[in-house]
């Protein structure tokens, strides 16, 4: 850290740097802070769905609703993805341009896949009349594992946006810094949705 | 055109969402825009807008964007006491037969929009203004940590407080207290605009203010001057530090719970609703989470100025500084476990009500502790009665008595009895009057010759002290007597003549408040008036202790042309009292971060989408979503974010103040 120069005993005059300082740069630490300020939010809407998540209105349960397999396929979509980003990563350390932006494609192609799985899972409650205004229960679903959804589909807005500068840029010190935080991001959602596959499908079907 | 492609263009706007029957909002209207075209018109005849833009809106200045802030706030405050006037004016005619002027839907409007306005966008601004001008002085760097994101943040505040005023003239504001609780706030209930305009101006300033929030944290934590460890840094920074995590850990929770009532408005899902399973104490829940740390979030950086301004003023290092810092720790932390307190009417129970009205009292500790430091301080210290003491022994004062009226209302049986009263009315507007807006005050005063280079006119100064003190004790002292007879918030008519009396005294004090405001304005018009013979060419008017005295009045763009070396707490009296000298030769290119216009573009979009979602204008809102994240992709690829102060440029600004100096001595 920058501070944390130590300062020898001639320092102890000394009132002023000669010499061109520059603090080290705060943007993963910025970025880890904006995660926790989207965790709290994550933390709000698995609150709700704990307070709300049995309250059925006469409607139907997780029990009823939950189709395991495809969730578990999408669990698989996701935590792979996670991996495939990883790699990315390395190849981007490795400064090979061609492999982390075919790791980083793949890594997309994944989050696609989880999200249209999603969607198919959202589509077809709906159709069977158990969308998010049927009761407190599914209120609470649809906007916890929408909310997750709808980061996913960020990050890839977010990847493509990437993939293009990488094309354009290379893979300097800042684009390797724009990675790092999209992979932080992307990992991010990995454990939310560790804790909604846990919390709302597992103990869902339990009942 | 058929009413159905009238309805798909504008959505559920009409004429009829204009205020042409009511005279008050087209008076209101007639005046700022006659006072807004004034102003155009003045910056178009002076030739102002390319100043203005490429200095001052596209600025990523750390002190330029605080002052905007400020600037914003005070505005602001003009709103929301006007809001404040006419409440109080209402509720000292509408009793028996006299009705008041103001209709009870206009009156629900108005003091849900005072709350509002008061804590988002004044109390809000304030603190965020002062804490960017000051903090990275007070550390020693040149800048925040993300130059944009600041003035971005800036923006979006600037976004949600625009919301709040179009409510005004296009269609109306909540008529639901400022905390929009359910089932009052939910579709059956409040079928307009007013609570979509709400949630929505408090989502855009919410990003605003987390992002900023991000922002100071990681240039606390990253950008402290060599040799400043965090047990030296200015008590200052330090509750600023404080405030900024409460922001962070606090206003995503208010963020999420606007994002679920706007799912149950327009969405019709079931969270807050009182049938299909829904719970509205969830909202009361969460948002009162978010809620209680927010006063703290306000107090600390208050704390913190109270702080800086006692030391000074009594020319002796601050007694106590680590009980300062710990209490300042211990109050963070506390924030988050009394949140309970705002309703031990839930029916919670004994056992939670105890809890949280034991934790609520023991926040009293580290305050107290915080009030006698400063006490302390001033023992045997040589105190100047400049205008920032007189705002700080106010705040003593006051702030003591509001402290103990919240004592009590922490004893549950006791909240029981007062609960929704004015009583509470009393007693929170008792320590942000006191705390609060004290507290910024005097900072204002303080570091105002810091951002511009003169001090303001202590004369019209203490007139601003003096009436807001006696007027805060004539407008809020008869609402705790009236409280104790059980009279209860947000009524706008009375039947009881004998009550009339104390809401005439409690208007006659916010005359005196009116009075205060009008003298603070003035002590910034007559000190602009006479900058010649309050100038500040030393740097430091006040002797000063702290790093953002040691550079010069106004500080240059760079701050420090040189990093400076911390050894002690009070950094630069440690360098007065060692016979510090300036440097004058030996200087270096500066790398800063370049001015940008995204942030004003983004806002500006925001509010567009904003717009759009309140009068449900999809199309709209979907092609402004669209243009909103286009455009900030689109500044992603922006990479030349940075240039240096050429080393000549540096040599000219320090020679001419090297100038300044020599002919002061």
């Amino acid at each position: 850290m920058a501070h944390a120069q130590v300062l020898t005993e001639a320092d102890n005059t000394r009132f002023h740097l000669t010499e061109d300082h520059h603090p080290e740069n705060g943007t993963l630490l910025g970025f880890w802070i904006y995660l926790m300020s989207d965790c709290l939010i994550f933390a709000v809407l698995f609150a709700c769905y704990a307070v709300l998540g049995r309250n059925y209105a006469a409607g139907p349960s997780g029990a009823d609703l939950f189709d395991l397999p495809i969730v578990a396929v999408n669990t698989a979509l996701l935590l792979f993805s996670s991996i495939t980003y990883g790699f990315a990563m390395l190849s981007a350390q490795a400064k090979k341009v061609t492999p982390t932006l075919i790791w980083l494609a793949i890594t997309g192609l994944f989050g696609l896949g989880f999200l249209s799985l999603e969607l198919y899972e959202f589509h077809h409650l709906i159709h069977e009349g158990a969308g998010p205004q049927r009761s407190a229960f599914l209120s609470s679903f649809f906007v916890l594992v929408g909310t997750h959804g709808l980061h996913v589909t960020f990050g890839i807005i977010w990847l493509v946006t990437l993939m293009v500068q990488v094309t354009q840029r290379g893979l300097g010190v800042e684009m390797k810094r724009r990675l790092m935080c999209l992979s932080m991001f992307w990992h991010f959602l990995d454990v939310i949705w560790i804790g909604v596959f846990s919390f709302v499908y597992l103990l869902g079907v339990l009942k | 055109m058929s009413p159905d492609l009238v309805k798909t263009i504008f959505g559920r706007l009409t004429w009829d969402a204009i205020p042409f029957h009511e005279p008050i909002l087209l008076g209101t209207f007639a005046m700022v825009a006659l006072g807004g075209i004034t102003v155009l018109a003045a910056l178009t005849y002076f030739k102002v807008w390319g100043y203005l833009w490429r200095e001052w809106l596209t600025s990523v200045d750390h002190k330029k964007i605080g002052v905007m802030y400020i600037i914003l706030a005070i505005i602001m405050l003009l709103r929301g006491f006007a809001d404040a006037l006419m409440m109080r004016a209402q509720q000292a005619l509408a009793f028996g037969d006299a009705a008041g002027y103001l209709p009870p839907h206009h009156y629900d409007q108005v003091f849900t929009a005072h709350g509002v306005i008061m804590i988002f966008f004044v109390a809000m601004p304030l603190i965020t203004g002062l804490m960017n001008l000051v903090v990275p002085l007070q550390i020693g760097a040149r800048d925040v940590a993300f130059p944009f994101l600041n003035n971005f943040s800036f923006w979006m505040t600037v976004g949600g407080a625009v919301t709040v005023m179009l409510s005004l003239f296009v269609g109306e504001f909540a008529r639901t207290g400022w905390l929009a609780y359910p089932p009052l706030s939910y579709l059956a209930y409040s079928p307009d605009v007013g609570v979509d305009y709400y949630i929505w101006s408090l989502q855009i300033a919410g990003v605003g203010t987390t992002l900023s929030g991000i922002n100071l944290i990681v240039t606390i934590v990253k950008m402290r001057a060599p040799g400043m460890s965090l047990m030296k840094m200015p008590v200052f920074t330090w509750t600023s530090l404080c405030s900024n995590v409460l922001i962070v850990a606090s206003f995503p929770i208010l963020t999420a719970v606007l994002a679920l009532l706007t799912a149950d408005r327009y969405l019709h899902t079931n969270f807050f609703t009182n049938d299909f399973g829904g719970n509205p104490m969830m909202y009361v829940n969460l948002i009162w989470i978010w809620g209680h740390p927010e006063v703290y979030i306000l107090v600390l950086p208050a704390f913190g100025v109270f702080s800086e301004v006692v030391s000074t003023f009594c020319s002796k290092r601050l007694f106590g500084y680590s009980s300062m810092v710990y209490a300042t720790v211990v109050i963070t932390i506390l924030s988050y476990l009394v949140w309970l307190h705002h309703f031990f009417t839930m029916g919670s129970g004994a056992s939670v009500n105890s809890f949280f009205g034991i934790t609520t009292m023991i926040i009293s500790i580290p305050t107290g502790a915080k009030i006698f430091n400063w006490l302390f301080t001033m023992y045997r210290g040589r105190i100047r009665f400049e205008v920032p003491m007189l705002w700080t022994m106010g705040f003593m004062v006051t702030f003591v008595i509001g402290g103990m009226t919240g004592v009590l209302l922490a004893v549950p049986p006791a909240d029981f009895v007062l609960h929704n009263s004015l009583f509470l009315i009393a007693h929170f507007h008792n320590v942000i009057i006191g705390g609060v807006v004290f507290g910024m005050f005097a900072g204002i005063v303080y570091w105002f010759p810091k951002a511009f280079g003169f001090k303001l006119d202590p004369f019209w100064g203490k007139v601003s002290f003096w009436f807001w003190q006696i007027g805060f004790f004539f407008a809020f002292m008869p609402l705790y007597v009236l409280g104790l007879m059980g009279v209860t918030r947000r009524v706008s008519h009375f039947e009881d003549p004998s009550l009339q009396i104390w809401f005439v005294i409690a208007a006659f004090g916010a005359v005196l408040i009116l009075v205060g405001i009008i003298a603070f304005i003035l002590q910034i018009v007559v000190g602009f008036m006479k900058r010649e013979q309050y100038a500040d060419l030393t740097g430091d008017p006040w002797g000063g202790r702290t790093l953002e005295w040691s550079t010069s009045s106004p500080p240059p763009a760079y701050n420090f042309a040189f990093t400076p070396v911390i050894h002690q707490i009070d950094a630069w009296h440690d360098m007065k009292q060692r016979g510090y000298e300036r440097p004058t030769t030996g200087f270096i290119p500066i790398h800063m971060p370049k001015n940008t216009g995204a942030g004003v573009i983004l806002a500006g979009i925001s509010i567009v989408l904003g717009f759009a979602m309140i009068w449900h204008i999809w199309w709209l809102a979907v092609a402004s979503f669209v243009v909103l994240i286009g455009s900030a992709i689109v500044h992603t690829f922006n990479f030349k974010r940075d240039y240096y102060i050429p080393a000549e440029e540096v040599v000219q600004v320090e020679d001419a103040r090297t100038e300044a100096l020599r002919s002061l001595a």
